[in-house]
């Protein structure tokens, strides 16, 4: 099956500097990809290629099988950028349907409405953007990405501005989107937002891809943690398999165990591993 | 084509929204309330004090003065208008963060100017042939002067209005939108002043003069259809009304040609196409 995006040796350079060095990157269809890194790192310019608006030094890009910025290409994508804006004065309403137009979408109202329902703005359709917060204004560029079902959804920060709620229903989104077969790059600082929703993760640091694989396989165990009539004790080298065993050492040593926690590593360590160990 | 007339649409429906449309609108019938008020005291005062020395028409001298000055006002605001609903459309806009969302869609960035060059020209256009043609009407009616020509003065300020597009549409793409905005209200002015130098150099014999004015009107060729417009609307005042009304800022010394039509055509689509060559390699 075609990838939604495939990246082959992606370079880009801004004059003497090098914003991507030679980047491979595949997001599957039906796959969540997170992409993390620092400020600077790479990752807007490489959503950026990807959709169009920035054209790469070396490399191949391809969306759905069409190369990246070509219309085909752009046809089969949805795209929020971190910095975007809609004019104030149009109604929500309005900046779906000139989508809607521009992306050849024949959902009429009906896709306008469901697209607004499901990113939690029902019945906000004639409000002004002006009238909104950045949250809701949020809410409305994730609908406009969702337009005309593309098979490549690119996010650039989709829940900067969002609150908990708001969080809450795009992951569910996102989620709904991946069921659906479409494949979602996710670029995002909240590194727990993609821990829970990601597929994959990919972290690049200074143009280059760092590390990456499923989330779980890049968070490491942190221990076992065990509270028992003498106190909390953590044993760090324990694993989840080791369970049993120390339970029943302590039992036949005598203590009572009123409770027992697997520890494990978060992204956010794994991630400062890459990074910060990388810059170290 | 469809994709274009969604963005002009766009645009036109920004225009309206944003109320430019309604403030050009009360300013324009302020400026033309003034220019009743002017013309039919001129015409009133030469009622007056009509018989001197040098046998003159008054009438005509009046009139294609006030129709001159009401030309350039027509051309001035159309310029202005022009510019403001231009000077951001591309960095401008990317800057704001409005011209990504509509550039990932399968739209063709050419497409994009295309449309915001028939959004600013279906304005701009009718809007400076709007404001000759009643200042034409009032001062027919303050003087019962009708100028040489309608057509051409008209047609020549709504093919200088799009030329003057097409340059914002350009420097749109190379400039933020204060620098562009006053890089294009400096070439209007520049196209101005040479076309005053031009009339100087006609009235001294000072061909080095008129040889640069020309020029300049053929680079910047709104200014050589406003002085075909100047020149075809007082073409039929002749003697000492004439010379004088020629000699003034108003007279349109030059008759820059009838090539000067598919010229300024020519060269709106050729600075149009360096638009959209900047645009695609611009990373946004």
């Amino acid at each position: 099956m075609t990838a939604a995006l495939s990246a082959r040796g992606l370079s880009k350079r801004y004059g003497k500097t090098t914003a991507l060095d030679a980047v491979d990157l595949e997001v599957a269809a039906g796959e969540l990809v997170g992409l993390l890194g620092p400020n600077g790192a790479g990752k807007s310019t490489l959503v950026k290629i990807a959709c169009g608006l920035v054209r790469p030094t070396a490399g191949d890009v391809r969306v759905a099988g069409a190369t990246a910025g070509s219309r085909a290409a752009r046809a089969s994508t949805g795209y929020l950028a971190e910095l975007f804006r809609f004019p104030g004065w149009a109604r929500a309403e309005e900046v779906l349907a000139l989508h809607q137009r521009l992306a050849r979408s024949d959902g009429g109202a009906a896709e306008r409405e469901a697209l607004l329902a499901r990113v939690g703005l029902e019945g906000e359709g004639g409000r002004r953007v002006e009238t909104m917060s950045k949250g809701m204004q949020q809410r409305l560029g994730i609908a406009q990405a969702l337009i005309g079902d593309p098979r490549l959804v690119l996010l650039d920060e989709p829940t900067s501005a969002l609150d908990p709620g708001g969080r809450r229903t795009v992951r569910d989104l996102l989620v709904g989107l991946r069921d659906q077969g479409v494949g979602v790059l996710l670029n995002s600082h909240l590194l727990s937002e993609i821990e829970l929703v990601c597929d994959r993760v990919v972290i690049i640091d200074g143009g280059r891809v760092v590390t990456e694989g499923r989330p779980e396989d890049l968070t490491a165990p942190g221990g076992v943690e065990v509270e028992t009539s003498e106190g909390v004790r953590r044993l760090p080298d324990a694993r989840r398999e080791d369970v049993p065993r120390i339970v029943r050492e302590l039992v036949a040593g005598g203590a009572e165990v009123y409770g027992v926690s697997v520890i494990s590593g978060t992204l956010e360590d794994a991630y400062l591993a890459a990074v910060v160990g990388r810059d170290g | 084509m469809s994709d274009a007339i969604t963005i002009a649409a766009h645009a036109l429906r920004e225009a309206v929204r944003r109320r430019v449309l309604l403030v050009v609108a009360l300013l324009t019938a302020a400026f033309l309330g003034l220019y009743a008020l002017a013309a039919f005291e001129a015409f009133a005062s030469l009622e007056r004090t009509s018989g001197g020395f040098i046998p003159i028409d008054e009438r005509a001298l009046a009139g294609g003065t006030l129709l001159g000055l009401a030309m350039f006002v027509a051309l001035f605001l159309g310029v202005v208008l022009a510019i403001f609903l231009t000077l951001g459309a591309v960095r401008g806009d990317a800057e704001r963060g409005l011209l990504q969302p509509l550039v990932v869609r399968p739209v063709g960035r050419t497409t994009l100017l295309i449309g915001r060059l028939l959004a600013a020209s279906a304005v701009c256009a009718p809007y400076v042939v709007i404001v000759f043609l009643v200042a034409t009407l009032i001062t027919q009616a303050a003087g019962d002067f009708t100028p040489a020509s309608l057509v051409v003065p008209a047609a020549g300020l709504a093919l200088g209005v799009i030329t003057v597009v097409a340059i914002s549409l350009l420097g749109s793409t190379l400039l933020g939108t204060t620098a562009n905005g006053i890089a294009i209200f400096m070439v209007f002015a520049t196209g101005l002043a040479a076309g005053l130098l031009g009339q100087i150099g006609d009235a001294l014999a000072v061909d080095s003069l008129t040889t640069a004015s020309s020029i300049v009107s053929w680079i910047v060729p709104f200014e050589a259809l406003y002085q075909n417009g100047l020149h075809a609307l007082t073409a039929d005042i002749d003697g000492a009304a004439g010379v004088i009304v020629q000699l003034g800022p108003f007279g349109g010394a030059s008759n820059i040609g009838a090539a000067i039509w598919p010229w300024a055509v020519a060269w709106s689509a050729a600075v149009l196409a360096l638009a959209a060559l900047a645009f695609r390699r611009r990373d946004l």
